[in-house]
């Protein structure tokens, strides 16, 4: 390949903010034709939204735009819509399906791009009415999946295929537009078998000897490598490396990954931890659709504070889900050494666990409720506190409310306009301390904590890391924080379990090496 | 907090315009349009007073049917549709009362006595179903609801009544409208009221109806109220708080068809006849345009809501009668407002965001 | 309820016995139930035939006005009331001007055509507004629908709609009246244009169905969706066709009684061109389109379909449909009843097609059929079957309501139940 060949897409400069958090600083970006190109980083990193730029989706120019340039095969482009995306022959293969169960495989492969051909009324009525001409689309759709060797029947309902399958007829649509020339590949084999995954790098290779550039997103390490001529490492928003892949290893595209950008740790003095394990956990799994736990062994000791990393999708949420009890959970796990019962939130709620949800609008919150409610609701459900009774009957004791609202309020500096303000219009940071607060009326052992920075500004993820430190040092609370910040673990917590398709791939310390971390993550620790 | 700098004058005003909106605009439309009604019904000289007396009666009468949708949208199943089943329940209880010859106060609770367990009972096997159709309840509830109507009116014709106040005087089954009148007809209407400035005030059937919110206030302040609540809200945060939330569902329909059989019995008694047949049919959508007009939603809803719904809504009713009398000479006029304004509120509340069926 | 594909193609006899018949529940049961009301009620059944291909051809343009918006997602339109009232209205003016015949048939469509539009774009955009609860909304439009009718007719007509006409308003000069005669107008437009003796007609239906074997065969070549085979059906159908031929034969040859009775052939012409149309609108671009936004709103959204417009032309054919369709309706039944009759409409379409089989998120042209015979068949037998049993017409009156309502109650959480555990499934496989 030489120097002078033309590019098929070449971004320049690249930035977005979104309301004034840069989440994309000056990509630059050059594939030629026929090129693999792969692109890596942690769960935002900015490859979606880079993504989302490429093909003018509407959250970004709803959010005012990105800088930069973009060139595709030599020429400006302006990128409005998906459909430009399109006609400039940029095609994604979605990580989930676009596809239509009940539909032949014909008929998803010419998903609103069908032949049709005149009919007496359509020469009145407009072009709307033309009849589909189920045969040329049908020959269209062979071509397609010849090109990919895949000898599946083209009339064939999608309904009951192997998933493997799905993914090749959505690849099979992209190189059916005919004017394609730059298809990318989101994490395209995240939801597939080590046989399929295989088949699809085959793929790849295949459409990309045919003159097909290929932008190829993925956490596995050892995908990039075997497939990608180009690699970009983006971390935090920027640009970290451009690498050909002779010129690298997996060890340093995973150390590029991860980087240490932790800026001021928050100090959590490292303590002796005692031998006493607060919770043991065997065999744990758990079914959470996308975050499924597939066995996970873990001891958390009492009196520290343990982090779960690991990339999206891995099963790292699953694990703090499964054992309060929201999703089917299976295995055997012991608290101070009895067994929880697994499957019953109330139970694990009684004993002494607490959990703070990764979904806190949907699961932490009441969100039209006033804030002193959403801090007692639980305890009132689970301890029957603030209650005065009158023999079989109950009532909400409201004062008793209140002074324990306005008291935690005070405590963990929670800004809103008084106890009785819904939680919807209090900010991110602040929804999270309600969330906290509600965990702490019930005196919990230890406390579950998942992605509790999620959707909070810098200023405020400090504030909420800093309280759980506290909890820790002050109350000596046990604590396991489940995050896909590993910068965020690495400054809380004495130890990090690092999850890996459902299971625990190791445990490290937090001043361990990034290389560690980031093949860790990828899953290509042992194969190195 | 965009415009920091804007004048006091044009803070209020917008402070007002935000008050307003969030009152909503129906309600607006609807106060609007019942103060009209009052003024063109005293150039009609048709005297206020009388209009205001029916419309404290009307209040009395319709409070508790109203009120029955509130448990229902409170615990998550959206309006309840399904409210001719505790009608029926009521009725029921209504028929043995008269089967079994009582009267007066006796008669009345007795009737209501008798109902509840009817209606714990349909409720419970309701709310089952309504756990099985989540997402659907609404649409589902109106058709069980029109169901249930036309097997009871089976039922009527062959249930073993033959009390002669009831029975067809040839023919099986009983009549289509039974009398209350020396059973319980009015007990509450009658009960301590009073003439103040000619409006006519029927303490007993407001007091009663009162006493049915204050209750289900309590309720909902005691802990299985706040888990109703909570599971209604977000169901996701009610299990993540361990409450069985399938379970709050079926109580909260429970409850709300205890509150419509004895609803329906209040309603009786103001009236002074059972309805029977096809005619509990069309109650669930005057109830849910109540509360809606009220200021509920298809997912919230309070008291306060219950009790300005009920009279505004039936207040229009009764202004309405007498005003288009005397226009048109019309008496459909009124039923067909009521048509109009009852289902317009109940689309205007499906159209807006969020509550999806 | 559905006819699912056999992902493993070739199922024994008996298992492809068993899937029809749990695939079939409710059609089967109504059979019976038709079947035994037949027989109790005492009906002879050349009363019967007459009065039910006269049902059949009175109501079936308005069950086949509901497959449009099923196919493209938005479930049982309840709202083809609206489509009935501008259907209705129309005929209104058409009798105040005294306009009869075929021709005012056509004019009658040809005027309802712009309102049932209109009232099908508003539709459209309510339930575009109101996603995820589409079909409370049509019923409760069809509710408001008719209090604004009731407005026009009883209340605005002779105040502020001029009208003078001593046959249709009433005494008082303000309002319709309550039923409409149009037996020197609209009456039998369209029956009357083309009537056959009904051997004859049995004969072209069963020459119709036998015929239609070739035709799909052809279809089916030209390669389209399917490839399951239906033995079953297809013998049922194969058998009903030869049945039908057959039995015309032999009462043509054999003069019997059956000769004299002449049928509407001309609205069966209709009615037939109307499912050909479905049929033809199914293969077009628009109609694929329909399909994929009520297969999946999403994806048919990434791919660029605009899923809104589609919904609202969805509302706009199926209110146009019920509106033509109640002229139909009217011009055979010859006299109605100006406040009621477009009432029940949408109910009585809904549960026919219910009991045919389909269901919130499929319908067929076969379910409509097999579903107008058998719940007309009902509804001719239950009040007779009901007096028969228990010495009480009403009682089978209360049945059949009660039929009507239960089936779509239960269909509707048939549909929901279903959905749900399948949810339940997929999530937690």
């Amino acid at each position: 390949m030489s120097q002078t060949e033309e590019f098929v897409l070449r971004m320049k400069g690249i930035s977005k903010e979104y309301y004034g958090t840069k989440v994309l600083k000056g990509i630059d970006l050059e594939i030629r034709p026929g090129e693999v190109h792969g692109i890596v980083g942690e769960n935002g990193a900015g490859k979606s939204t880079l993504m989302n730029i490429l093909f003018g989706m509407t959250v970004i120019h709803s959010t005012g735009g990105y800088q930069g340039e973009i060139e595709i095969a030599g020429a400006k482009a302006d990128i409005k819509s998906p459909f430009d995306a399109m006609k400039l022959g940029i095609g994604m293969v979605h990580q989930e399906f676009m596809l239509i169960p009940g539909y032949t495989i014909t008929e998803n492969i010419k998903l609103n791009r069908e032949t049709t051909k005149d009919n007496p009324v359509s020469r009145v009525f407009g072009p709307k009415l033309k009849t589909l001409d189920m045969a040329s689309m049908g020959r269209d759709a062979r071509k397609a999946l010849d090109h990919l060797e895949m000898g599946i029947d083209e009339w064939a309902r999608v309904a009951g295929l192997p998933v493997g399958h799905m993914q090749f007829i959505e690849i099979a649509r992209e190189i059916d537009k005919s004017n394609i020339k730059l298809l990318v590949f989101d994490e395209p084999t995240a939801v597939l078998a080590e046989s399929e995954a295989d088949n699809l790098l085959a793929a790849v290779r295949k459409l990309s000897a045919s003159g097909i550039a290929i932008l190829f997103i993925t956490h596995r390490l050892h995908e990039i490598m075997a497939v990608c001529d180009g690699i970009t490492v983006l971390r935090d928003g920027s640009l970290v490396a451009h690498k050909r892949r002779e010129e690298t290893t997996i060890e340093e595209l995973a150390r590029l990954m991860v980087g240490r950008s932790i800026g001021d740790m928050i100090r959590n003095p490292a303590k002796s931890l005692p031998d006493r394990n607060a919770l043991e956990i065997r065999n744990l799994r758990v079914q959470m659709p996308g975050e499924a736990a597939k066995g996970v062994d873990l001891d958390v000791k009492d009196g520290e504070i343990l982090g779960i990393g690991g990339l999206a999708g891995q099963g790292k949420i699953g694990i703090a889900n499964g054992i309060l009890g929201l999703y089917p959970a299976e295995g055997e796990v012991r608290f101070h050494g009895e067994p929880l019962p697994l499957n019953s939130t109330r139970e694990a709620l009684k004993r002494g666990l607490a959990f703070l949800s990764e979904d806190r609008r949907g699961v932490g919150l009441l969100l039209d409720m006033s804030v002193e409610m959403n801090i007692a609701a639980t305890a009132v459900e689970i301890q029957g506190k603030f209650l005065r009774r009158f023999g079989p009957f109950s009532q909400i004791d409201g004062k008793a409310v209140r002074a324990h609202a306005l008291e935690t309020i005070k405590a963990l500096d929670i800004r809103c306009t008084g106890p009785l303000q819904p939680v919807r219009r209090l900010s991110g940071g602040n929804q999270q301390k309600v969330c906290i607060a509600k965990a702490l009326v019930l005196g919990p052992r230890l406390l579950f904590v998942s992605e509790p920075t999620r959707g909070i500004d810098i200023g405020a993820k400090r504030l909420v890391l800093e309280t759980l430190v506290d909890l820790k040092e002050r109350l000596g609370m046990t604590i396991v924080i489940t995050s896909s910040e590993l910068a965020e673990l690495r400054s809380v917590c004495d130890r990090i379990a690092i999850v890996h398709d459902g299971r625990i791939a190791g445990i490290l310390n937090p001043d361990d090496d990034d290389a560690e971390f980031g093949l860790m993550m990828a899953g290509d620790y042992g194969k190195r | 907090m965009e415009n920091a700098n804007a004048t006091p004058f044009a803070r209020a005003l917008r402070g007002i315009g935000a008050g307003l909106r969030s009152f909503g605009a129906p309600r607006i439309i609807i106060i609007v349009f019942l103060v009209s009604l009052w003024i063109t019904s005293t150039l009609l000289k048709i005297p206020f007073p009388a209009v205001l007396s029916d419309s404290l009666v009307r209040l009395g009468m319709n409070a508790v049917l109203t009120l029955a949708m509130l448990p229902s949208i409170l615990s998550g199943t959206s309006l309840y549709f399904g409210l001719p089943l505790g009608i029926i329940c009521g009725l029921l209880g209504g028929v043995m009362s008269i089967e079994l010859d009582l009267r007066g106060f006796e008669a009345f609770f007795g009737a209501v006595a008798m109902s509840l367990p009817l209606a714990v009972l349909v409720g419970w096997g309701y709310g089952w179903l309504l756990n099985r159709v989540k997402g659907s309840e609404m649409t589902v509830g109106t058709y069980i609801g029109f169901g249930f109507v036309s097997l009871m009116s089976f039922g009527w014709v062959t249930l073993p009544f033959h009390h002669p106040e009831m029975a067809w005087a040839i023919g099986k089954g009983i009549r289509v409208t039974i009398s209350l009148e020396g059973r319980f007809s009015g007990v509450l209407n009658n009960l301590w009221s009073f003439d103040i400035l000619g409006v006519r005030v029927p303490t007993g059937a407001l007091a009663f109806s009162a006493l049915c919110c204050l209750l289900v206030w309590l309720f909902f302040r005691s802990r299985s109220g706040l888990a109703m609540k909570s599971a209604g809200m977000s169901p996701k945060f009610a299990e993540a708080s361990g409450i069985n939330v399938n379970r709050m569902r079926i109580r909260g329909t429970i409850l709300s068809t205890v509150l419509g059989a004895v609803g329906i019995l209040v309603y009786s008694q103001g009236f002074g006849f059972l309805q029977l047949y096809q005619a509990p049919m069309y109650m669930g959508f005057i109830a849910a345009a109540s509360i809606l007009i009220g200021g509920a939603t298809l997912k919230t809803g309070r008291i306060s809501h219950v009790i300005i719904g009920t009279f505004l809504f039936h207040s229009i009713l009764v202004v309405a009668l007498p005003v288009a009398n005397t226009v048109s000479q019309l008496g459909s006029l009124a039923e067909i407002s009521r048509s109009v304004v009852s289902n317009g509120i109940i689309l205007y509340a499906l159209a807006q965001k969020g509550g999806a069926e | 309820m559905s006819h699912d594909a056999n992902p493993h193609g070739t199922a024994g006899t008996k298992g492809a016995v068993r899937r029809f018949f749990t695939n079939n529940l409710v059609t089967l049961v109504f059979l019976f139930i038709g079947i035994a009301g037949l027989r109790v009620s005492g009906l002879a059944l050349p009363f019967f035939i007459v009065d039910i291909v006269d049902r059949v051809a009175r109501n079936g343009f308005l069950v086949l006005a509901l497959i449009i918006p099923v196919l493209a997602g938005l479930g049982l339109n309840f709202a083809i009331v609206l489509g009935a009232m501008a259907g209705q209205a129309t005929i209104i003016f058409m009798t105040h001007w005294g306009i009869g015949g075929i021709w005012g048939i056509l004019l009658c469509m040809a005027i309802s055509f712009p309102i049932a539009l209109a009232l099908g774009v508003l539709t459209g955009r309510l339930l575009n507004k109101a996603r995820g609860k589409e079909m409370i909304t049509t019923l409760i439009l069809g509710f408001f629908a008719n209090g604004i009718y009731q407005l026009v007719f009883l209340i605005l007509v002779g105040t502020l709609i001029p009208m003078k006409n001593e046959t249709l308003v009433l005494s008082s000069g303000v309002g319709i009246r309550t039923t409409i005669d149009l037996t020197d107008g609209l009456k039998f437009g369209l029956d009357d244009l083309l009537r056959i003796p009904l051997p004859l007609f049995a004969i072209l239906c069963g020459a119709a169905v036998l015929g239609s074997f070739p035709v799909r065969s052809v279809l089916r070549k030209r390669a389209l969706a399917a490839r399951e085979k239906t033995p079953l059906r297809d013998g049922v159908l194969a058998l009903t066709g030869l049945f039908l031929a057959g039995w015309g034969i032999k009462n043509l040859v054999v003069e019997s009684m059956y000769s004299f009775i002449r049928v509407p052939a001309g609205t069966f012409l209709v009615l037939g061109a109307l499912c050909l149309f479905i049929l033809f609108f199914t293969r077009t671009k628009l109609g694929q389109d329909m399909r994929t936004v009520g297969q999946d709103r999403h994806v048919a959204e990434v791919s660029g379909i605009d899923t809104d417009r589609i919904r609202i032309t969805a509302m706009v054919m199926s209110t146009v449909l019920a509106a033509w369709g109640q002229i139909i309706f009217l011009q055979n039944l010859g006299t109605f009843s100006t406040y009621g009759s477009h009432e029940q409409v949408g109910m009585f379409a809904i549960a026919a097609l219910l009991i045919g089989g389909a269901s919130v998120a499929k319908a067929t042209i076969g379910q409509a059929v097999v579903g107008l015979f058998l719940f007309h068949t009902m509804f001719i037998v239950s009040p007779l079957a009901g007096r028969a049993l228990f010495g009480d017409a009403q009682l089978g009156e209360y049945f059949r309501s009660f039929v009507a309502y239960g089936i779509i109650g239960l269909s509707l959480a048939l549909h929901s139940w279903k959905k749900h555990m399948q949810q339940k499934q997929g999530a937690g496989g």
